[in-house]
């Protein structure tokens, strides 16, 4: 029961089939038989099996929704009223939010399960879930290798199912590369799409909520109920939310897809290069037309990127001073003790280098000359996705450099960690929508594919993604030890 | 060496909005301690700022108040830095681009009128409170004020004197009022100033150091920490020291300022625009429904009454003091139907001097305006003379009556019978006829003696003119 | 660009963040090598370009002036470290 698509399940609770109480308790099984993956940092097992009765009483009486009775899980980002909320950091291990996040709000509201909070790297800063205080996920395709970051925990319990969906975030592609490797699909909306509200920031004119499912029907399922307006959040946007499943049979004849030359050079391996080709050919059977396109400041997204993200994450991290809420250190001596020991026992080394990092961008005298600078860049970027768009409907790319790595690999070395996000960064950078979809193998272990399209765009890489997986079936393919 | 001194002024005016500037929490004095800090107030985790909107509304009020350019495009920044009274470990304020640009102000020292620049204000938000009282040796820390609207104003440094300093102080405290923007409230912490003071020889063109005194809360103060400081400055430099630019505390007990190290280390705000709030437009449409909402602004309204009451610099400048006494004065003239003189007497005599007796405030006045109209009306059509007036005024004063019910209840109507005053008069002149001899002999001043001793016969009662008009007439006869 | 230990704790003092001794070093690195990845940024010219602080250029909403937020001291203390008569206890601020 545990390998059905939301869409199957959402009609097996209604038919009778089975109730969300047993549907909730075999996934609650699965966490217990899989612990070892590490993809969970908190199970609410007892709320779960409560709200998934509250859902079959709603499911017999026929005001159920799509999401009614589903098991999920929410990166442990989310605000959570009266459950713990860590956001993978020690300085949280004590943290109950007094809030829900919005998007956990609409979830309830559609009467979704929640089975519990998911691992993540540390304040969503790395991309390996090795910073994560609750220890590092395993890839359920081989455990041996990271499931991709900061979103790890969820990429990993979807692939290995353990909730049938989850939520992620994705701040410079943190829910597209976990997504790409450990073969799910991950959609990050457009910035502005998903309210921000109750999510622990990270870079908060990047960080952007979207799904992790198994499929692109699910995940406009799961985007419905989280895009929209909320008046709580200063940037999210104001404009209507269309209806994300209306559109997935649309034909893709005539589909212009742009490859940047940028995105198939040295850096890719040939393995992952003739994978995409691959996946490209089937868009060009479904008749799309493919065109090859140039986005020459991309090269300086990284760069850009790790001193925006860091600046914005040292002041947004600064409320973390174990005076209100969260660690704080033993008998502090003075306030700059109980400030620095505090932040120093409560942080960890990712977390502290770019806390570093950005107070040193922000700081009298390099003020301009990294921080100024990156923005600039930032609009040059965000310029080259503008144009390329006019140009062509989509752009599509990889999304990692390579398969999943090994744990341990490239912990010891940040910048070359930093350098494995090349093809998603820049996407944040822009603020454009981008999803990852799974798009073969390389020596057994999943590949992503990227389709990156422009402002609002959610419809149309949902259609563009679903067409894809109605000729191909590697989104449904199940590591084994988890059919 | 003969030197002169440079201050200009920063000053915070709590904006008068019911919620915070970036929160749905309240903004109202005296509170227990964090019942007003919510979520976003306390800088938890994922929470986010939204902007007030009367909070712009009333920045720009103030920016078109002193004919400031109001930035079409404004922007919040944070100011980072820690202190246990700042949730977030940094302030959102406003830096590079703020909502009010350069403007001026008005001020008259000694009748000499002089311009002071305003070089900008800006929004942010106020930081909490921290509670010095022994918690076992801690500081405890109150978190209500935190979020509340703060427009500073910082001016250029123009004024040359404490005496600039302070006429300038409270020109802008007389203008937030008016415009309704502050409540200018200064032991609540409402309107505060910081002052930055340096001084140069005579003559020389370039400022000297500056240092800037923090927490100098009422005009008194201000005066004297200036001072001070002015002479803590001098004295240093003539003693062959130098001054260090630092923040200084204004200490009102000890009368001294001295030096805040805390402040002091680690000055490296990494100001940046603040992520979580987008730029404030404000346009030319907003801006001309503000203006047309404008009230009268004090020194237009102080010529207008000059002019229109034909009232003396003096009258003019106390009427027109605050909104409220303007207006009391502005209905009192039209209730009473008197003339304008009889009025300021009455405002700036009468009333003024027992509002400052009871220490309160025109607007908490007991006798309102429509009592105080309803009493000299009755001076105007010689119901009662002015001194018996005062005698109703302090009656009024204690009670909630008006003067009618007052002049009834006590039989203090005026009596203009001619009758009744002439048989008083025929008597008095009958009882004193040595004094009637001295009169007739020429000694007008014996005159007096005779008006005196009819009023009092009279309790006070009888018109003074008529009493005047018939007394010469019997005594010359 | 390469930062040396003292920069590094001045850095993490502005951040009040504790480093211990035997990092200082490790951090130093790191930290030289982001700012060397950063350099690149350096090929570009871009005195034309208006600096971009957010994805999108909207503008900021304003929220009408209501009071909306209740008394919840008690669930907010509830989970602070250090509380006495409704105030969150420091050691001692000295001005
Ligand atoms: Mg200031
Ligand atoms: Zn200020």
């Amino acid at each position: 029961m545990h390998t059905k698509t939301l869409i199957e399940l959402a009609q097996g609770l209604r038919s009778g089939e089975f109730s969300s109480v047993e549907l909730t308790q075999i996934f609650l099984n699965r966490i217990k038989q899989h612990q070892h993956l590490n993809a969970y940092i908190t199970v609410t097992e007892e709320a779960a099996l409560q709200n998934a009765k509250a859902a079959d009483v709603r499911l017999a009486n026929g005001k159920a929704e799509l999401l009614t009775g589903i098991p999920i899980a929410q990166k442990d980002i989310f605000c959570t009223l009266d459950v713990k909320t860590t956001c993978g950091s020690k300085m949280l291990d004590n943290f109950t939010a007094p809030y829900n996040a919005t998007i956990v709000e609409k979830f309830n509201q559609a009467g979704a399960v929640m089975l519990g909070k998911l691992n993540m790297d540390e304040f969503a800063m790395g991309s390996s879930n090795e910073t994560s205080y609750y220890g590092v996920v395993k890839n359920p395709w081989n455990t041996h290798t990271v499931p991709g970051g900061s979103s790890g925990g969820s990429a990993a319990a979807v692939a290995a199912r353990l909730a049938v969906c989850a939520t992620g975030t994705d701040t410079g592609g943190s829910i597209r590369q976990p997504a790409a490797l450990c073969g799910i699909t991950g959609l990050k909306p457009t910035y502005g799409r998903v309210s921000r509200y109750g999510m622990i920031a990270y870079a908060s004119s990047l960080d952007q909520g979207g799904p992790m499912t198994h499929s692109a029907e699910d995940a406009a399922i799961l985007l419905q109920t989280m895009a929209g307006f909320d008046e709580k959040d200063s940037t999210s946007v104001d404009c209507p939310v269309p209806d994300y499943r209306a559109g997935l049979n649309n034909s893709l004849a005539g589909l212009k897809i742009g490859l940047p030359k940028e995105f198939f050079g040295n850096g890719l391996s040939s393995n992952m290069a003739a994978t995409l080709e691959t996946a490209i050919n089937e868009y060009r059977k479904l008749g799309a037309e493919i065109k090859e396109i140039s986005m020459p400041n991309l090269k300086l997204a990284i760069p850009a990127y790790y001193v925006i993200a860091p600046a914005e994450c040292s002041a947004n991290l600064s409320r973390f001073d174990g005076v209100r809420y969260g660690y704080r250190c033993e008998n502090p001596v003075d306030l700059t003790d109980l400030y620095t020991r505090s932040r120093g026992e409560g942080f960890g080394k990712e977390v502290k280098r770019r806390i570093l990092m950005g107070t040193y961008a922000l700081s009298a005298g390099y003020y301009d000359a990294y921080y100024i600078k990156a923005q600039k860049i930032r609009r040059l970027i965000s310029e080259d996705f503008k144009n390329a768009l006019a140009k062509v409907d989509v752009i599509m790319g990889p999304v990692t450099p390579t398969t999943a790595f090994g744990i341990g690999e490239k912990i010891g070395n940040p910048i070359e960690m930093y350098l494995s996000d090349i093809y998603t960064i820049a996407i944040n950078l822009a603020g454009v929508p981008a999803m990852s979809i799974p798009a073969g193998f390389v020596a057994g272990m999943p590949v992503g594919l990227q389709i990156i399209g422009n402002y609002f765009a959610e419809d149309s890489l949902l259609n563009i993604a679903y067409q894809y997986q109605q000729v191909t079936d590697w989104h449904q393919h199940t590591p084994k030890g988890f059919e | 060496m003969e030197w002169e001194t440079v201050i200009g002024l920063e000053i915070h005016t709590q904006l008068a909005t019911k919620s915070k500037i970036f929160s749905g929490a309240s903004t109202a004095y005296g509170a227990e301690p964090n019942t007003q800090a919510c979520a976003v107030d306390l800088g938890l985790p994922g929470v986010l700022p939204v902007l007030n909107e009367e909070a712009v509304h009333k920045a720009v009020i103030f920016g078109m108040a002193i004919e400031a350019e109001i930035a079409p495009y404004s922007v919040f920044a944070r100011k980072n830095y820690f202190y246990p009274d700042l949730p977030k470990g940094y302030q959102i304020s406003q830096m590079e681009l703020p909502i009010v640009g350069n403007g001026h102000l008005d001020i008259e020292v000694d009748g000499i009128m002089k311009r002071i620049g305003i070089t900008r204000a800006h929004l942010e938000e106020d930081a909490g409170k921290s509670l010095h009282e022994d918690f076992h040796g801690l500081t405890g820390i109150d978190l209500n004020r935190a979020g509340t609207p703060l427009l500073e104003i910082v001016s250029e440094p123009d004024m040359r004197s404490a005496k600039e300093a302070v006429a300038y102080m409270k020109k802008l405290h007389e203008l937030v009022r008016y415009l309704d923007i502050c409540d200018g409230n200064m032991q609540e912490g409402s309107f505060r100033c910081d002052a930055n003071v340096s001084v140069r020889p005579k003559g020389q063109k370039k400022y000297g150091t500056r240092a800037e005194i923090k927490n100098i809360n009422s005009f008194k103060f201000v005066e004297k920490a200036i001072n001070h400081e002015i002479e803590r400055q001098i004295e240093l430099i003539e003693n062959g020291g130098r001054v260090i630019q630092e923040t200084r505390l204004y200490d009102s007990v000890k009368d001294e300022t001295r030096s805040m190290r805390s402040k002091e280390e680690a000055n490296d705000y990494r100001y940046f625009p603040d992520p979580d709030l987008l730029p404030v437009l404000i346009s030319e449409d907003y801006k001309t429904v503000v203006k047309a909402q404008l009230p009268e602004l004090p020194q237009a309204k102080k010529h207008r009454f000059k002019d229109q009451y034909a009232l003396d610099e003096e009258n003019a400048a106390i009427l027109t003091y605050s909104c409220q006494m303007a207006d009391y004065f502005e209905r009192v003239l039209k209730e009473s139907g008197c003339e304008a003189k009889l009025c300021v007497n009455w405002i700036t005599g009468e009333l003024s001097a027992a509002l400052n007796k009871a220490g309160l405030e025109i607007m908490d006045s007991p006798v309102g305006s429509e009592r105080l109209a309803g009493l000299l009306a009755r001076i105007r059509d010689n119901t009662i003379s002015g001194k018996i007036a005062k005698q109703v005024f302090e009656e009024m004063w204690q009670s909630t009556a008006t003067a009618d019910e007052i002049i009834a209840a006590k039989g203090l109507k005026q009596i203009t019978d001619t009758g009744a005053i002439e048989a008083i008069i025929d008597k008095i002149i009958a009882d004193n006829p040595g004094q009637v001899e001295q009169y007739r002999s020429g000694k007008d001043k014996v005159f007096a003696f005779f008006v005196g001793q009819v009023m009092k016969e009279m309790q006070g009662k009888a018109n003074p003119a008529e009493v005047n008009k018939m007394l010469k007439v019997k005594l010359n006869q | 660009m390469s930062l040396t230990a003292d920069d590094v704790n001045k850095i993490a003092h502005l951040a009040r963040l504790g480093i211990d001794k035997h990092d200082i070093e490790s951090y130093a690195k790191d930290l030289s090598g982001m700012l060397d990845l950063m350099t690149r940024m350096g090929e570009l010219n871009t005195d034309d370009v208006e600096p971009m602080a957010h994805p999108m250029d909207q503008v900021q909403r304003l929220r009408p002036d209501v009071v909306t937020e209740q008394n919840n001291r008690k669930k907010f203390q509830a989970i602070a470290p250090q509380v006495e008569a409704g105030l969150y206890l420091v050691p001692k601020v000295i001005e």
